[in-house]
């Protein structure tokens, strides 16, 4: 066994840190909360407002014009019916919410910092055991204080999938810089274009198809987190299959993980498509 | 001889002095990182270069370019001439030594001044075209052009009249991937034409392309040459697209120039073994055709 006197804990002191957090920064806290409560909420009553046959529409649309394949697109449009039909859409609906909320958020902080990240080197070596925690610390462990700092319900699990999901965007903003072609940069600054135009108008254009991957890796994480969030007080699929774990109801928490299942694959597969048209013709 | 001693009387365009380019061996970041090294201290170069702690790429260099000529810079791979033109536009960092396009000493400019520099006073051919992959040949060739600052209709004005100009009119609206190499590169020729800039450097624009295309090539740049009259460094590693296209011609060798000529007087009175090996196929050719051809073949090399 491992000698006794040598453990030590930071629990404590972990505890203590979120506690003085929350005395001296409650306002700060709050004011996030409303920020990304108002948000939310906005994103929710659009996702309503729009007719459920339009969403339909919409995936057939955008995956027809980027794959051409009629069956595979018109199965993947006719795919969400399946949620309607178990009577969950609207939990569907709140549940994206939250995705897309943590989504948007995701995106407008991880695609300027992978930014940075390829830009400063000693950034990236600080930056990357960070995200190495982010997305291997049990989510569990930093819900508890997202729900001390947040309150209960979908901010917290903003938050916590946040955490969660932001790390590939951010990754892979990076890696498609980095993996810009050596020549073509020189050709561009050969051309007098300056550190901003080289970025702008080369190495974001051709990382691209990179950050577009990361930006599906994103959601599909988001998505992931789903069912986890919902046990901090998110409402939506999450809170189903939450509710039918409590009361052993295999068939309606099979109803429920299949919705899931369906956004996830409608998802990845729009997103998809539009990274594939930002990839540079061959 | 004639020749140089016209041309000798106009004043250069572009002007190399004593240039030194040492870099820090084992550096990941090649070029970037700069050196502090004292060039005239001869004995600690070397010294350095022995351990293994440097490497000289460009060993004291020194030549002009006159308006109107091209300039062949001629070497073996490893001699330097690649880095030698990259100083020219400090895409890599010198470590001594100027450099003058134009009376303008480019060494001491400024990052701005640098980028105004490269937008106006030399354009570049690249090995690898260094074309953006996400561009048409339109704006490709118009690249340079939107970097400056000029209007669309302007720029897409002059990149069309320089397509032309290479051949390729019906191509703007195709990528650079659906183009052959030697189609490629003739965009590659056609984005540095419509910079109308005094210098245009070519980095071996041709050995990536198969014999034929690149004689080919060859002839449009002599066709183009006619035209235009720039004023063309040309790096290359071939003694026969040399002898084509040069009206002068340095011969590189581990950094250092060993001889500055013409391609005729290099043919027929190399400075040293090392340029003797390198012309000995084509002085072989020459007399072998001598013999057997007369000599109206004969002089065909040197004189175009």
């Amino acid at each position: 066994m491992f000698p006794e006197h040598f453990t030590f804990h930071v629990a404590e002191q972990v505890n203590n840190f979120v506690d003085w957090l929350l005395d001296s920064y409650a306002p700060v806290f709050d004011a996030i909360s409303t920020g990304i409560l108002t948000m939310l909420l906005r994103i929710n009553e659009i996702l309503l407002m729009v007719p459920w046959w339009l969403y339909m529409v919409i995936v057939f649309v955008v995956l027809f014009t980027a794959t051409r394949k009629v069956v595979a697109s018109l199965t993947l449009a006719i795919l969400p019916l399946l949620i309607g039909a178990f009577g969950l859409w609207a939990l569907a609906m709140e549940s994206l919410s939250v995705v897309l909320t943590a989504v948007i958020i995701s995106l407008l902080i991880g695609v300027p910092v992978g930014i940075l990240m390829a830009e400063i080197d000693c950034f990236a070596v600080i930056l990357r055991p960070i995200l190495d925690g982010m997305q291997t610390m049990p989510s569990f462990v930093y819900l508890i204080p997202a729900m001390m700092l947040f309150g209960l319900g979908k901010v917290p699990a903003v938050l916590a999938t946040l955490i969660y999901s932001l790390p590939p965007v951010i990754r892979l903003t990076n890696m498609g810089l980095r993996h810009v072609p050596k020549n073509i940069e020189e050709a561009a600054l050969a051309y007098g274009a300056t550190k901003w135009q080289l970025l702008k108008e080369v190495r974001i254009p051709l990382a691209m198809p990179s950050i577009l991957t990361g930006v599906n890796q994103t959601t599909m994480m988001a998505l992931a987190m789903v069912v986890v969030a919902s046990m901090i007080g998110a409402r939506g699929l999450g809170q189903e299959v939450l509710l039918s774990i409590n009361r052993i109801d295999i068939g309606r928490g099979f109803e429920a993980g299949l919705s899931v299942v369906v956004m996830a694959i409608v998802i990845d597969r729009v997103t998809q498509s539009i990274a594939k048209k930002w990839e540079p013709p061959r | 001889m004639n020749k140089i001693k016209s041309i000798n009387a106009i004043s250069p365009v572009l002007e190399v002095k004593n240039l030194w380019k040492v870099f820090p061996k084992g550096q990941r970041s090649k070029g970037k990182k700069t050196l502090n090294i004292d060039v005239h201290d001869h004995v600690t170069i070397s010294q350095m270069e022995k351990d293994g702690k440097v490497v000289v790429a460009v060993r004291d260099v020194s030549f002009e370019i006159y308006p109107g000529e091209i300039f062949i810079v001629m070497g073996l791979s490893g001699s330097g001439k690649s880095t030698l033109i990259r100083c020219l536009m400090r895409l890599i960092e010198v470590t001594a030594g100027t450099v003058k396009i134009n009376g303008l000493d480019v060494t001491s400019l400024s990052k701005k001044e640098l980028v105004k520099h490269r937008r106006y006073q030399a354009a570049m051919v690249f090995q690898h075209y260094g074309l953006l992959p996400h561009k048409t040949v339109l704006d490709n060739v118009a690249f340079g052009l939107k970097l400056r600052g000029e209007l669309k209709e302007e720029r897409y004005r002059k990149a069309k009249a320089a397509i032309e100009r290479v051949g390729l009119e019906g191509w703007e609206n195709y990528y650079p991937a659906a183009l052959s190499g030697g189609m490629q590169q003739r965009v590659g020729i056609a984005r540095a034409l419509v910079m109308d800039a005094p210098v245009l450097l070519m980095d071996e624009p041709f050995s990536g392309l198969d014999p034929l295309i690149s004689r080919q090539l060859q002839d449009e740049l002599l066709r183009l040459q006619e035209e235009m009259k720039k004023s063309i460094m040309f790096v290359t590693h071939d003694l026969s697209e040399a002898l084509r296209l040069g009206n002068r011609m340095a011969i590189m060798r581990k950094g250092s120039i060993v001889q500055i000529g013409t391609p005729d007087e290099i043919v027929s009175n190399p400075a040293d073994d090392y340029v003797a090996a390198f012309v000995a196929d084509e002085r072989r050719t020459l007399e072998k055709t001598k013999l057997s051809l007369g000599s109206k073949l004969a002089s065909a090399p040197a004189s175009s």
